[in-house]
């Protein structure tokens, strides 16, 4: 009996304390999908850099590519009391339940990253780029880094299917189309991946005579045009002068093509969804403004004039 | 005490010591919320967990319930969404459906005498396959029976939730307690996980209680399917995946023999409750990597398999 009454006591003691230690900052969950790609990761290690620097008490759980996990972790950090939760919700249904209790409970929702099927009631806000946005970004770096002269473009698409793919292609297409001068020769898919990037590329080079009538390339991801490059290198021809490229991502390996003068330009996906999702956090708790139900991250172009070199061994600290 | 005790009562006395110990660090983990959530979170687990238990105190193992609640997410989504059937048709034909399929597995088992865990591993390829090409991707299930379920709990004081699912696997450990060590069929399922030969010269029916032993633990895979879809309003083909490895961790934790013939329905439940334990401390720590539950789980695998050994050898000196 005696055992039970200390821990008892201690139990009271420990409660207590942690009392005290949360009273200093918020204390948000964060139930990340997993960390299924260098994107992934550094967007992990972002959000977790953004809650120090604010001083949140940031509580992370990694789903490891599970709902029911994510499910779990949110349904822990209500019985927690945090002051917030972040999602990047693996799939877009089934959320309506544990996303009710949140609700139920008082606890604001922030997803990131990607959308839910479910009322725009059960979140505060959700943080995500706009897809067709980066395309066009892409665009018109190209439009005005060619200017008037004739230029057939070449393009790697995503996997079939998936939105940012669909999206970013439109993005692109679209912008191209009011200029004339340009003309998308040749489009296929390389599944976001090095490997399938540099064949079809190889097969491009081989069906354009050698690579001499392709003047760009835009490929939907840079580990696409990574693998791009290297085939055009292996075909004899100077990636950046003799066929620009431009990409989307910012990955460290595309800045250090970039620094190598074999790649032109990219346009940044942020990993920094949380920084804008903590701000409008701030906001709601301080004085109960509504933030906006989208908010959009910015998509910067980078090109070999922002310190690329600088900028790889900046990224590679992420974790991409 | 009765020393065939032991096991169970060491498994309910870790998971008073962890949960305690947990408590202590967070003081939030002593809440109704947070039991509400061990039993709604874990429900498919649970139930699926019942399942195991009957296999493996018959000395076999089924590797194939995760794809089947997998299987039986798919199919009810498909009916329900896509063929608008009611949901409660759709239940019944998805309960029939795993139920042969398990009596098929156990009529294989025992009459071509195959390993359990090679004709369940050909059931798991099977069921994940079929599932995957009913539909690749997650099927969204929207009708009022689901809303009406999602809705259903009774609100404990201090917040927390018993939702109908949470009490529907309480109500299935129950009943598989009373199933185990009421019943004749439980008695022969004791009898053949101790010895196959002795248990047929009993007059222990091998043929028929193989197959049912089976049937019942896919068809509770398919009621966790059912849960499952019930969870996420959705039916998904890759869901679940690695569930059956769970289930086997409960049933081991939970103080069960793995040759069979020795265990306790209530030790399993204990053993679903102590893993949820680990996710929810590790939840609630919110630094520690999620792949430490995995750590955890593999370590109290093998405290108890070695415990087991221990106590075993121990009653086999004696006698």
């Amino acid at each position: 009996m005696n055992i039970l009454k200390k821990l008892a006591l201690g139990a009271g003691m420990a409660a207590l304390l942690a009392t005290t230690a949360m009273a200093d900052g918020m204390v948000v969950g964060f139930s990340q999908i997993g960390s299924e790609s260098g994107w992934r990761a550094a967007e992990t290690s972002v959000t977790k850099q953004e809650a120090e620097k604010r001083g949140i008490d940031l509580k992370f759980a990694d789903a490891q590519q599970k709902q029911e996990n994510q499910i779990k972790a949110i349904r822990g950090f209500i019985a927690q009391g945090v002051d917030a939760i972040l999602v990047a919700p693996v799939v877009a249904t089934g959320w309506d339940e544990v996303l009710g209790e949140a609700k139920d409970a008082k606890i604001p929702v922030i997803l990131l990253d990607r959308g839910i099927d479910g009322s725009p009631d059960l979140y505060l806000t959700s943080v995500a780029s706009d897809q067709v946005h980066e395309g066009a970004v892409a665009a018109g770096w190209l439009v005005q880094a060619v200017g008037d002269k004739p230029c057939n473009v070449v393009e790697l698409e995503g996997t079939v299917g998936s939105s940012p793919a669909i999206n970013r292609k439109k993005g692109f297409d679209d912008e191209i189309a009011k200029h004339a001068n340009f003309k998308i020769t040749r489009s296929q898919t390389g599944d976001f991946t090095r490997s399938k990037g540099k064949e079809v590329m190889e097969g491009f080079i081989k069906a354009e005579d050698g690579g001499k009538s392709i003047c760009a390339v835009y490929a939907h991801s840079d580990d696409m045009m990574v693998g791009a490059i290297q085939a055009m290198k292996d075909a004899g021809l100077k990636p950046g002068t003799d066929i620009l490229t431009v990409s989307i991502d910012a990955v460290p390996d595309l800045f250090t093509a970039m620094a190598a003068g074999e790649a032109n330009a990219t346009v940044e996906l942020t990993p920094n969804m949380a920084g804008p999702a903590f701000e409008a956090l701030a906001a709601f708790k301080k004085d109960g403004t509504l933030p906006a139900k989208a908010i959009i991250t910015e998509s910067k172009l980078y090109t070999q004039k922002d310190d690329p070199a600088g900028e790889a061994s900046r990224r590679k600290s992420l974790g991409y | 005490m009765n020393r065939s005790l032991r096991p169970l009562a060491a498994t309910a006395i870790i998971f008073l010591i962890a949960y305690a110990a947990a408590a202590f660090q967070f003081h939030g983990l002593v809440s109704t919320r947070v039991l509400g959530n061990f039993l709604t979170d874990n429900a498919f687990l649970g139930i699926t967990a019942v399942g195991m238990t009957f296999v493996i105190l018959s000395g076999g193992i089924d590797l194939s319930v995760g794809a089947v609640i997998g299987f039986t997410g798919v199919f009810v989504a498909v009916l329900i969404s896509w063929a608008g059937i009611h949901p409660l048709v759709a239940f019944v034909l998805a309960l029939a459906v795993a139920a042969a399929f398990g009596a098929a597995m156990g009529a294989a088992i025992h009459w071509l005498k195959v390993p359990s865990f090679i004709v369940t591993l050909a059931g798991m390829f099977l069921a994940r396959g079929a599932a995957s090409v009913i539909s690749a991707d997650s099927i969204p299930i929207n009708h009022e029976v689901y809303d009406w379920v999602s809705q259903a709990y009774w609100k404990m004081p201090g917040g927390g939730r018993i939702s109908l699912i949470g009490a529907l696997m309480v109500a299935i450990f129950v009943l598989g307690a009373l199933i185990a060590h009421r019943t004749r069929f439980g008695a022969n399922v004791y009898a053949l996980g101790g010895n196959p030969v002795s248990a047929e010269l009993m007059g222990v029916p091998v043929a028929r209680t193989t197959i049912l032993i089976y049937m019942l633990s896919s068809t509770l895979a398919g009621l966790a399917g059912i849960v499952f879809s019930l969870y996420t309003q959705a039916g998904y083909s890759l869901s679940a995946v690695g569930v059956e490895l769970d289930a086997i961790g409960a049933v081991v934790i939970g103080g069960t023999l793995l040759t069979g013939g020795y265990g306790f329905v209530a030790g399993t439940f204990i053993g679903v409750m102590l893993m949820g334990l680990v996710q929810t401390y590790i939840i609630f720590d919110g630094t520690l990597s999620s792949w430490w539950t995995k750590i955890v789980i593999g370590v109290l695998l093998f405290m108890f398999i070695l415990l087991q050994r221990l106590v075993f050898r121990a009653q086999a000196a004696r006698a």
